[in-house]
Order: C-alpha cells, then sequence, then structure tokens
C-alpha cells in the first residue's frame, strides 16, 4: 500500500531530492571554496523582481526575464527557419546524389565540429556593410550555420533509407518529379527529418546564448554577460536556469510532434 | 505477333547468373503463370517485364517496341504489396489513377477509384491507411491499383503467397472473375502449382537456380470457368500436377548432382602443444599454412 502510493508520485518526488542534492551542494559551495558564488538565498532574492515581473521594461539591458526569453526566442526562430530553409534542401540532395555526397561530404564533415564561437567573429565581417543590423545578421549567420548539420545528415540519411519499393512505385507510375517529391520522397523520410528539426533546434538555442553575449543583444544571453560584467553574480545563474528550462521545453515539443510522424 | 516477347532474356548481378535464355512469348488476353523454386529469380523476372531491371543479354518487346523502362501500360502487384504507408486505400488507388489519367475530372478520376475498390470489396475501408488492413485487405488493394490504371498487361508477383490458405482460395476467384470479365493479358508468378493450373491459359515452370530458365510449357487446356473442388478430381488436372511437379523436382536434384564441391584444407598448421607458453607473450598463435615459407639455406 505504502509502495503504490510512493509508486505513484516518484515522479515528482525523485526529481525534487536531485533539485534538493544540488541546493545542498551549492550551499555548501558558498560557504567553503567559492566565496565569491552567491548563495541559493541571496539569488533567489536578488532574481524575484525579473521573475515576478516577468515582462517588465524598465531599461534596454534591464528588462524581465521572459521579455528577455521573448526576444531571444525571436532571434532563434529567425535563425532556425534559416537552418531548415537551408538545411533541409541540402539534405535531400545529399541523400539523392552520390555526386553530390562525395563533393560536399567532407566539407561537412569538416565545418560541422566549429564552434559557434569562431563563426560569429566571420558572421560580423561579413555583414559590416549593414550597419546597424550587423549584429543581428551576423547572430542569425551564425545560428543557421551550427544549426543546420543535424538537419542537413539526418535528412541525407531519411531519403537514403527510403524502401526502394516506394521508388519503384513511383517509376511504374511515372510520377512526375514534383510529384515524386511530394508524394513519395518527403513522406517516407519526414520521420528521419524531424529528428533532425529536433536535434537543429536544442544546437540554435545553445547557440543563441553565445551570439547575444558576444553582439551585447538584449535577450537571455546578452543579460547574462552584462550581469557578469556588472558584478551581479546572482543573475548570471538566474539565466543559466531560464535557459535551461527553455531548452527543455523547446526540446519536449519538438519530441511530441516527431512522434507524431514516427507512427507513420 | 505476340504481345509480349521475350527473346534470349538473360540476367545476372554482379556476375551471379541469375535468368539465363529465357525466351517467352505471350498473346494478347493471354493468362500465363509461371512456377518456380523460392529464390530463383521470379521477381527478377517480373522486373525485367516491368522495366525495373535491365536484361544482361537479350531483348524484351511488348507491342512490337523495346522495353526500356517502367510504365503505367503495365500494371505490377508487387510481392510485398508496396502500398504508400501515408496514403489511404482511396488515395493509394487514386495516385496511379492521377498518374494514367492526367485529364480526367476530379469527379471522374473519384469515380474510378471507387468502382475498382467495390470490385475488391473494400469500400468499408476506404479511408484506412495501409497499417491498419490486414495482408489480404492490403493485397487486394494492390490489386485494385494496379487495375485501376488500366493496363494493358497485369503483372502479378506471388500476389497470393503471404496469405492464408482460405484467404487465397478467395483471392483466387476473385482474380479469376476479374480475369474474364475484362480479359487483360496477365502474367502471373506462383509458387503454387495447384494455383497456376486453376487460374492460367499456360503454366511455365522456372527450373531450379542458379541460372534458372523456362522449362517446357504446359498448355491447360481444361474448359473454364474452373470450379476448384471439382478440378480437384478432373484426371486431366491430376496429369498436368504431376507433369509439372515432376519436372520440377527433376531440374532441382539435376542441381544438386551438377554441384561439384571443391574440397578446401584449412589454411592453418597444427599447433605444437609440446612447446612451453612463453612468459607474458604465451603459447604463439598457430601458424598459416600460407605464412610458413620454406627459409633453409642450403649450406
Ligand atoms: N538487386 C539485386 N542485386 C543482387 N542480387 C539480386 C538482386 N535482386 C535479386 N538478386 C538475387 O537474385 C536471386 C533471385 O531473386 P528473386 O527475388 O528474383 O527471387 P524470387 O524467385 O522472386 O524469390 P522469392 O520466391 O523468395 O520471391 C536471388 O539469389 C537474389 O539474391
Ligand atoms: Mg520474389
Amino acid at each position: 500500500m505504502k509502495e503504490n502510493v510512493f509508486k505513484k508520485i516518484d515522479w515528482l518526488v525523485l526529481p525534487l531530492i536531485g533539485v534538493a542534492a544540488v541546493l545542498i551542494l551549492w550551499q555548501i559551495s558558498c560557504a567553503t571554496w567559492a566565496k565569491d558564488l552567491p548563495t541559493p538565498h541571496k539569488t533567489w532574492e536578488t532574481s524575484k523582481p525579473y521573475i515576478v515581473e516577468p515582462f517588465a521594461k524598465r531599461g534596454e539591458m534591464d528588462q524581465g526575464i521572459l521579455r528577455f526569453t521573448w526576444y531571444s526566442l525571436i532571434l532563434v526562430a529567425k535563425g532556425y527557419a534559416l537552418a531548415l530553409i537551408i538545411g533541409t534542401p541540402v539534405g535531400f540532395f545529399l541523400g539523392l546524389s552520390k555526386t553530390f555526397t562525395k563533393i560536399f561530404d567532407p566539407l561537412i564533415q569538416v565545418l560541422r565540429p566549429v564552434s559557434p564561437l569562431a563563426w560569429l567573429p566571420l558572421g560580423l565581417v561579413l555583414f559590416m556593410g549593414a550597419g546597424k543590423n550587423a549584429s543581428e545578421l551576423g547572430a542569425l549567420f551564425t545560428i543557421a550555420v551550427c544549426s543546420m548539420w543535424p538537419t542537413v545528415l539526418n535528412t541525407a540519411v531519411g531519403v537514403r533509407a527510403i524502401p526502394q519499393d516506394y521508388l519503384n512505385v513511383a517509376k511504374v507510375l511515372k510520377l512526375s518529379r514534383t510529384k515524386t517529391l511530394f508524394k513519395v520522397l518527403i513522406p517516407a523520410s519526414l520521420p528521419y527529418m524531424f529528428t533532425g528539426f529536433r536535434l537543429s533546434l536544442g544546437i540554435a538555442w545553445l547557440v543563441i546564448v553565445a551570439a547575444e553575449m558576444l553582439t551585447g543583444r538584449p535577450g537571455v544571453g546578452g543579460f547574462l554577460w552584462q550581469e557578469y560584467n556588472s558584478l551581479i553574480y546572482e543573475h548570471i545563474i538566474l539565466c543559466i536556469v531560464t535557459i535551461g528550462v527553455v531548452g527543455f521545453i523547446l526540446d519536449r515539443l519538438m519530441s511530441v510532434v516527431e512522434r507524431r510522424f514516427k507512427t507513420i | 505477333m505476340p504481345f509480349l516477347e521475350l527473346k534470349n532474356v538473360s540476367k545476372s548481378f554482379g556476375g551471379n547468373p541469375v535468368l539465363k535464355d529465357i525466351s517467352l512469348n505471350i498473346e494478347k488476353g493471354e493468362f500465363v503463370a509461371i512456377v518456380g523454386f523460392s529464390g530463383t529469380g521470379k521477381t527478377t523476372l517480373i522486373s525485367l517485364i516491368a522495366g525495373l531491371l535491365k536484361p544482361s543479354h537479350g531483348s524484351l518487346m511488348l507491342n512490337d517496341l523495346e522495353i526500356t523502362g517502367p510504365g503505367p501500360d503495365r500494371g505490377i502487384v508487387f510481392q510485398n504489396y508496396s502500398l504508400l504507408p501515408w496514403l489511404t486505400v482511396f488515395e493509394n488507388i487514386l495516385l496511379a489513377v492521377e498518374a494514367v489519367n492526367p485529364n480526367w475530372t476530379p469527379d471522374k478520376r473519384k469515380e474510378h477509384v471507387e468502382k475498382y475498390i467495390a470490385m475488391v470489396n473494400l469500400t468499408p475501408a476506404r479511408n484506412k491507411l495501409p497499417s491498419e488492413l490486414s495482408g489480404g485487405m492490403r493485397q487486394r488493394v494492390s490489386v485494385a491499383r494496379a487495375l485501376a490504371m488500366d493496363p494493358q498487361i497485369l503483372l502479378l508477383d506471388e500476389p497470393l503467397s503471404a496469405l492464408d490458405a482460405l484467404t487465397r482460395a478467395t483471392l483466387q476467384d476473385e482474380i479469376s472473375r476479374i480475369w474474364s470479365q475484362d480479359r487483360k493479358t496477365v502474367v502471373m508468378i506462383t509458387n503454387d502449382p495447384d494455383e497456376g493450373i486453376l487460374l492460367a491459359d499456360r503454366i511455365i515452370p522456372l527450373t531450379a537456380g542458379p541460372g534458372a530458365t523456362l522449362g517446357p510449357e504446359i498448355t491447360i487446356d481444361l474448359p473454364r470457368p474452373r470450379d476448384r473442388k471439382e478440378i480437384n478430381h478432373s484426371a486431366r488436372f491430376k496429369e498436368i500436377r504431376r507433369e509439372l511437379i515432376t519436372f520440377m523436382l527433376n531440374s532441382k536434384s539435376e542441381r544438386h548432382t551438377s554441384i561439384t564441391k571443391k574440397l578446401i584444407l584449412p589454411d592453418i598448421e597444427p599447433e605444437d602443444l609440446d612447446r612451453p607458453p612463453r612468459f607474458f607473450t604465451g603459447r604463439a598463435r598457430p601458424k598459416r599454412a600460407s605464412e610458413i615459407k620454406e627459409e633453409t639455406v642450403e649450406a
């Protein structure tokens, strides 16, 4: 009986135990080796105005945490959209053509591990002529370039994995290229594509922080960097937690969508 | 002039012969069955006629034109159904109808599709996805799709082999009924001699592979419509069946005796167990015969 009750609520209790353990470790660290680290309580006190009024706007770099998150999400959405718009067709070509793969695969494998911190300066240089928009365009470039690869590679794998039977149907019916694409190739590789989309979103969100930190744009990442420079360390932790929670929610949402397409 | 003509067709995959020297003439409106053991190249033969594969040698002519690629003039029922799993029964057939009749109005296409769904008794399942259907139902969709294309020739690759005996009998009757209705030219692959004899005008055995070829054809002169229960007692049926099976079994046993086995000794030398194992490296691994070189130099 007792065991049953515990089984029912352990999905809530067990994660809370984990959180409590981290809080205790944190508290101990503050007291011992990390004297500059704000305590959990102090962090909460200092962050409170940003959490209870999440959409407040007191100044360019002094806004509620969700307002900052919103800015970041918009930037991510744009960069991510760009990544999908470019990455999906590239993936399709890679999947369809062996020659295309031979030409571009080595290049992709080399570019893929390059860190966003390395891409961003290049992005800024590329769009230097854009004046006021340079930082936004540079950030978008970085997000798109870094988050594109999972979409490219998974789409390519998905297209290569299309069973010959489906292609034979298209051949026997002499379907036009567009029809083959929309009735056979895309539906058949959709599950793989969505796996790519989900991984790409994770990376896009990872990159936003670096992009904002370096460009000083308003957003969670920009706020984090500014507060570090203003010695308000509590807000660093607030930002980290926010970034983590938002990333988690995005991943959950995408995996729901992904699972919907897996059933086909 | 035959409607479909195969002239000395051979097919090998990367040097492995699968089909050898296949010649076959089929007249318009004929129902021809080809029987063969599993893995002998029946699907390969159908794919050649469908134009999905190119022959290594020889030529295939349909209506006096060389077959160079697949096309909707040859409706094919694939062995594994090959329905698109993201389309419903209706949409799967509609895709074929649209492809073949691009000029029809949407209403006309819809009506046409409904007609063929009804023909295979699937109207209640018209909006289901293939994954929601039983094997027999999928097979019927596949047959309906091929028929709805109104092809000049119908290629059936073991259309019923995945089904249980009862469903199989029902669908055999259905195929027989459909064929007698519009007398399409049919090439049916089967692994069941009885099925072939029941349905076809001619039955041709495919010898056991590799390098399978067509055996002597048997004309099935049993009167139509053929009743499966009566036919079982017909002397002619039994005769055809015996002839066919004897030929096929012989072709298989000939194969067996003709395989020359070359005995290859393992490339390894006996291990010397008397030598004590060395510290750290242990006993030396056994030597391959090909590694041991005679290196004793004559003084
Ligand atoms: N694309 C291919 N590449 C290489 N070998 C192939 C290919 N397709 C078929 N084969 C080989 O050709 C032989 C005949 O295959 P096929 O599928 O035509 O047999 P089948 O008679 O249809 O068998 P089943 O009764 O199991 O359907 C097999 O040995 C197979 O391995
Ligand atoms: Mg086969």
